[in-house]
C-alpha cells in the first residue's frame, strides 16, 4: 500500500443535461441537478439506493437533502462540500474518490448544476455596495468583474514574458475548432478566425470578447465507486489515479496581485502533490481538460502543471500545440468553457471521461490518461484520470 | 448621496487604518509592531511573526505601474458612465512588494476620461491622489505623463 488513493476509486457513470448558453433552460437548478445525477446513475448501471456518498460545490443552490429526497437516495454516510467556485470541480470528484477509497461510502456522486445564461444572473453585477472582504482592495478602483482581475494579471504576464495577443488567440481558436466538432457545444456551428479575434470588442484590455468564457445553464454529474466494484459495471472504469488541491502561500482570491510572485498561481501548489502521488509525469499524459474561464489561464496552467517552464506556456500554444489531433498536448477537446459551456469546469471532468472511454468528438488516439484542472487564480484542485 | 460605487465597509478594525489614512491625505501601510514587516492588504495577524500588534506607516505615495487594465462595458451604471477607464496596480517605491490598486487619472479632482489610455505603460512613475466618494476617500494614481 502506497498510502495514497491511487487507482482505488473509479468514475463509472456520467450524466449531463443539455447545456445552453443562449436562451437558457426552463428547469430550475434543483431539477437540473437531479436530471444529471439520475442520468449518471443510469449510465453506471446502478440504482439510487446504491448511492451513499455526495460531494458538491458549496455554491450549489440546492443541497444534499433536496437532491437525496428527489432522487430517492438511501442512507447517505458521506457528504462534503468544496468552496471557491471554479476551483471546486476536481475537488468534488477527489473527495468522493477519497471517501470511497477509505470506506466512508460505497457509491458517491459529484455534480454541478448552474443557471447563468441569463444576463440578470451575473454575479459581479450583484455585489454589495459596502465590502468587508478582500474585494475592497479592487472593486472601488473599478476592477468589478473577474475579467478585470484576470486582465490585470494577463497584462503583467505579457510584459514579463513577451506573451502576445496572437498567442492568446491560439487558445481561443483551438478551443473553437474543438467545439466545431462537438454538437453539444454552444459554438458548434460558429467558426472563429484570427481577424475576428483581433477585431473583437474589448471587455477589459488586454482581454477581448473571445478571451472570455460563455455563460451557461446546465448540470453535470459523475458516479464514483471502488475499483473492485467498477469492474462489474457496464462501462470501462475510469480510475482516479491522483488528485490534489492547491492553496498557495499568501493567496488572494482572483486578485492575487499582492503576493511576492503573482504569476505563480494555485496550479503550482496543486501540481506538486498531484505528480508526487502519481505514476505519471506530464509528458505521459494523453490529453488535458484545463480550466479556462479566460484564455490566459491555459498557458498559466500549462506552466503550473509542469508541461513547460515558467513563461513558456504561451509559446506552447503555437503551431497547433493544443490541437486534439497531433498537438503537443491536446487541450479542452470538447471546446471547454470558452466554446462548449461554462459550468464551473465540471464539463471538463465529463470530457475527460469521454476521452478515456473513446467517445469524444475530438478523440485523441489511444488516450490512456487525462489531466483535469479547476480554476487557476482561486484555491484549486486537479485530477489525473486513466483507463 | 448614493454614488453607485462599490466602497469599503469602514467598520473593520484591521483595515480601517488604511482608509482613515486616505481620508487624512496619507497612504498608510499596516506595519507589524514586533518585527516591522509591512503588509498589504491589511489583516489582523503578521504572517511573518504572528504578532497581532500593528501600526500604520505613512508612505511617500510614489510608485510605478506594475500592471494595468482598461475596463469596457458591460459594467455597473456608475462605472459605465466613465468607461472605458484605466485601473492600475502600483508598486510603491519604498517597498515594491506593497502593491495598491486604483484608478488612473490626469490629476487631483479629475476622472478617468482625462487619461489617454494608449499612453499607459508598465513601469510608468505615478503618485497617489485621493478622491472622496460618499463618506469614503479612495486612492487614485496620476503622473506627469497625463498632466
Ligand atoms: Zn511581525
Amino acid at each position: 500500500m502506497s498510502g495514497t488513493i491511487r487507482d482505488e476509486a473509479a468514475i463509472v457513470g456520467m450524466g449531463s443535461t443539455a447545456l445552453s448558453s443562449k436562451g437558457g433552460l426552463e428547469e430550475d437548478e434543483l431539477t437540473l441537478a437531479c436530471l444529471a445525477i439520475s442520468a449518471a446513475i443510469d449510465d453506471a448501471g446502478l440504482e439510487p439506493s446504491d448511492v451513499d456518498g455526495l460531494a458538491l460545490f458549496d455554491m450549489e443552490s440546492k443541497r444534499e437533502v433536496e437532491v437525496a429526497r428527489n432522487l430517492g437516495l438511501g442512507e447517505i454516510t458521506f457528504f462534503a462540500e468544496v468552496g471557491y467556485g471554479g476551483g471546486a470541480a476536481c475537488a468534488t470528484v477527489g473527495h468522493a474518490a477519497m471517501a470511497v477509497a477509505s470506506g466512508q461510502c460505497d457509491v458517491a456522486v459529484a455534480w454541478r448544476a448552474r443557471k447563468r445564461a441569463a444576463k440578470s444572473t451575473r454575479v459581479w453585477s450583484q455585489a454589495p455596495k459596502r465590502l468587508d472582504d478582500s474585494d475592497q482592495w479592487t472593486r472601488p478602483a473599478g476592477l468589478l468583474r473577474p475579467v478585470d482581475e484576470i486582465a490585470m494579471l494577463t497584462r503583467r504576464y505579457m510584459h514579463e514574458y513577451g506573451v502576445t495577443r496572437e498567442q492568446l488567440a491560439n487558445v481561443a481558436l483551438t478551443l473553437r475548432r474543438h467545439a466545431n466538432r462537438n454538437p453539444r457545444a454552444a459554438m458548434y456551428e460558429k467558426t472563429l478566425d484570427l481577424d475576428q479575434y483581433l477585431s473583437a470588442r474589448w471587455i477589459s484590455e488586454p482581454l477581448c470578447l473571445f478571451d472570455n468564457c460563455l455563460e451557461s445553464d446546465g448540470a453535470l454529474a459523475v458516479v464514483i465507486t471502488s475499483a473492485e466494484r467498477a469492474r462489474d459495471l457496464p462501462h470501462e472504469p475510469i480510475y482516479v489515479h491522483a488528485y490534489s488541491q492547491g492553496l498557495p502561500e499568501q493567496h488572494q482570491i482572483m486578485s492575487n496581485f499582492f503576493c511576492e510572485d503573482p504569476l505563480r498561481g494555485p496550479s503550482h501548489a496543486a501540481a506538486r502533490r498531484l505528480w508526487a502521488n502519481s505514476d505519471l509525469k506530464p509528458h505521459d499524459v494523453s490529453c488535458a481538460q484545463i480550466y479556462d474561464a479566460f484564455s490566459p489561464l491555459i498557458p498559466l496552467s500549462l506552466e503550473g502543471y509542469g508541461f513547460c517552464e515558467r513563461g513558456e506556456g504561451a509559446a506552447f500554444t503555437e503551431d497547433g500545440g493544443l490541437d486534439w489531433d497531433g498537438g503537443r498536448l491536446p487541450v479542452n477537446t470538447s471546446g471547454g468553457s470558452l466554446s462548449e459551456a461554462y459550468v464551473h469546469g465540471f464539463n471538463h471532468v465529463i470530457e475527460a471521461v469521454r476521452q478515456l472511454r473513446g467517445e469524444s468528438t475530438a478523440q485523441v488516439e489511444d488516450a490512456s490518461s487525462c489531466l483535469v484542472t479547476s480554476g487557476e487564480c482561486v484555491p484549486t484542485s486537479a485530477l489525473l484520470l486513466r483507463n | 448621496m448614493e454614488s453607485g460605487w462599490i466602497l469599503p465597509d469602514l467598520s473593520n478594525e484591521a483595515t480601517r487604518g488604511f482608509w482613515d489614512g486616505c481620508a487624512e491625505g496619507e497612504l498608510r501601510i499596516q506595519t507589524c509592531s514586533d518585527c516591522g514587516a509591512t503588509r498589504m492588504p491589511p489583516r489582523p495577524m503578521c504572517p511573518r511573526c504572528r504578532s497581532v500588534d500593528y501600526g500604520w506607516t505613512a508612505m511617500s505615495g510614489e510608485g510605478r505601474i506594475w500592471s494595468f487594465v482598461v475596463a469596457h462595458p458591460p459594467l455597473l451604471p456608475a462605472y459605465a458612465e466613465i468607461a472605458p477607464y484605466p485601473v492600475v496596480t502600483v508598486e510603491l517605491l519604498e517597498d515594491p512588494m506593497i502593491r495598491i490598486v486604483g484608478g488612473l487619472v490626469g490629476g487631483p479632482g479629475l476622472d478617468a476620461a482625462s487619461v489617454d489610455t494608449k499612453t499607459i505603460e508598465i513601469g510608468d512613475p505615478v503618485h497617489v491622489v485621493f478622491a472622496k466618494v460618499e463618506d469614503v476617500t479612495i486612492p487614485r494614481w496620476t503622473g506627469a505623463k497625463w498632466a
